[in-house]
């Protein structure tokens, strides 16, 4: 099966040097593809380059065999959609109001949000189990309600492809869990491609189908979550020593710290 | 419904307003003798007076709107950009050349505009703009112009010093009505302008990067709003000089009241603005009749105080 979204030796950064250095990587049709990697390994760089936040330098993307920075911008977001880390909204929206600016793509510039419009964020509601909270403000939302609001707000896009930008940081793990179980959910039931950032190894480990472990801005191994999970490949690039052994649940690899002595 | 009711009661007060307006000043005219033959002078200069007050409310409350949100910084007002010191400037200047009254706000205007164009251009860097930059040269080109004004006013003294007063304080006096139908036009396209861009705005105030990933070319759409921003400004300043704290705490009122959602604040600040700066002038008049006190003053005494308990009420501005 042809790739997706498809990244062809891809370069850039903010300033002089490139944080992201010549990264090839292929997003398949339902993938759900977790991105691990050190603290500026260029993880949510990579995002912005695939979402077209910073221009690309070097290389091309390619979504369905078209190069994005030609597709039309809104055109781009009607097919992929984006979850940040974790928004900071200076104005206090109603969840409602909020899942309705994932209408955007979908509207004229003279066009405001019709009943079809209303309709699909109600069902993006009740998927995400938000419906409930739909005139609260987002401010007044606990951490785990708002990340599901967000995500809802992704969903009313329509997207085909969603990119996440490590959406369970903020949460404690019985939301971390509520949230992973959701898009895993999306991602079989809804045959939504997920592309995401994760820094917790073992919940990559268990969600995902496929692994890319970036290192100075480059892909360190990628592929399935037991080619990639290895002691060798995390002591290499993390400089820390685990253990690496089988969640006999899950049967997925599980990386276990190994506290270093003073 | 619930929404209706606001904009039945703001009109309402609205009306309010215009009739007070119209009513009292310098001399009180009962409101059964509005429409005498006697009084049709008064009357006609009263109407423009409220007509450039709903103007001036509006089209600086949805600058303000904008700049706040494009910005993303609850300070934002029309005048940040530099608008208000090159209008001065340009008046000052032309006060001292000995140019007509007539040729003022023309001055005004380019001014006005010219000090955009510099604040822009110092604040691009590789073709974008970053809303710190913008910010601190629209303060800097602010500051620099300032202080060339005094320094006129201090050289040349009285004829200066009486232009330099009148805009940066503001009134309402017009002068003439066709002005006002000039100035009326932009500023009602812009505003309608601002308004197709409700939704727009309401993603790029909650971050630029969030706005990209809804499909907003974020760049185009602060350069058309400052851009349509700076034309309603700078017609404004034409008319009425500079008149603060309209911009800043009637958007600011506003969010407390009817939430973030600019679809419903922007037509509801455009009608508070135009209560807020009919009463403002009304004041202005009778206060200390026939004294007129600048208009800029009335609005500065009443919105800090508002603004100041807004902030100590601990709301979200």
């Amino acid at each position: 099966m042809s790739a997706l979204l498809s990244i062809n030796n891809v370069s850039g950064g903010y300033y002089k040097e490139d944080v992201i250095k010549g990264v090839s990587l292929d997003v398949k049709e339902g993938d759900f593809l977790v991105i691990i990697g050190p603290n500026g390994s260029g993880k949510t760089t990579l995002l912005r380059l695939a979402t077209r936040v910073i221009p690309l330098r070097k290389g091309e993307i390619l979504y369905k065999d078209k190069n994005i920075s030609a597709m039309d911008l809104k055109e781009f977001c009607r097919r992929t959609a984006f979850v940040s880390q974790d928004i900071s909204i200076g104005f206090s929206f109603t969840v409602m109001e909020l899942v309705l600016m994932g209408r955007i793509p979908h509207l004229k510039r003279l066009q405001f949000e019709g009943k079809r419009d209303m309709e699909i964020a109600r069902e993006k509601l009740f998927l995400t189990d938000t419906l409930s909270l739909k005139d609260k403000r987002i401010d007044e939302l606990s951490a785990g309600e708002r990340q599901r609001v967000i995500i809802a707000r992704a969903l009313a896009q329509e997207p085909e492809l969603l990119f996440l930008d490590e959406p369970t940081s903020h949460l404690d793990i019985g939301h971390q869990v509520q949230t992973l179980d959701l898009l895993k959910k999306l991602n079989r039931k809804n045959g939504l491609t997920i592309v995401m950032i994760l820094h917790d190894l073992n919940l990559a480990s268990a969600y995902s189908n496929r692994i890319a472990l970036l290192d100075k801005g480059a892909i360190f191994k990628e592929g399935k979550p037991e080619e990639v999970l290895t002691y060798q490949n995390i002591e290499a690039v993390y400089k820390t020593i685990v253990l690496v052994n089988n969640n006999s649940i899950t049967g997925k690899p599980n990386v276990v710290l190994v506290p270093g002595e003073k | 419904m619930y929404f209706k009711k606001r904009f039945v009661i703001l009109f309402f007060l609205l009306g309010l307003a215009i009739i007070f307006g119209l009513v009292k000043g310098a001399v009180n005219i009962p409101l059964g003798n509005l429409l005498l033959k006697d009084n049709q002078v008064i009357f006609n200069l009263r109407l423009l007076r409220i007509a450039a007050a709903i103007l001036v409310g509006s089209g600086l409350a949805v600058s303000g709107i904008a700049l706040q949100a494009i910005l993303r910084n609850p300070l934002a007002e029309p005048y940040l950009l530099g608008t208000s010191s090159g209008a001065g400037l340009a008046a000052v200047t032309a006060a001292i050349l000995g140019l007509s009254r007539l040729y003022m706000p023309l001055a005004a205007f380019l001014g006005a505009m010219l000090s955009i164009i510099l604040v822009y251009s110092l604040a691009k860097e590789r073709g974008l703009i970053a809303d710190k930059s913008l910010i601190l040269s629209g303060v800097i080109v602010s500051v620099a112009f300032s202080s060339i004004i005094v320094f006129l006013v201090s050289l040349f003294g009285n004829e200066a010093m009486h232009e330099m007063n009148w805009w940066l304080w503001g009134s309402l006096q017009v002068y003439d009505y066709k002005l006002l139908f000039l100035v009326a036009l932009p500023v009602v396209l812009g505003i309608c302008g601002i308004y197709l861009f409700a939704q727009d705005l309401n993603a790029i105030s909650m971050g630029e990067e969030e706005a990209i990933h809804l499909g907003i070319n974020t760049q185009a759409i602060k350069k058309i709003l400052i851009l349509i921003t700076a034309i309603i400004t700078a017609s404004l300043i034409c008319i009425c000089g500079i008149i603060g704290f309209v911009g800043l705490i009637v958007p600011h009122m506003m969010r407390l009241v009817v939430g973030p959602n600019h679809k419903l604040l922007i037509p509801v600040t455009c009608l508070a603005a135009s209560i807020f700066v009919v009463l403002c002038d009304l004041l202005s008049r009778t206060l200390f009749a026939p004294v007129e006190i600048p208009i800029g003053v009335i609005t500065a005494i009443i919105g800090a105080p508002v603004f100041i308990i807004l902030l100590k009420k601990g709301k979200r501005i």
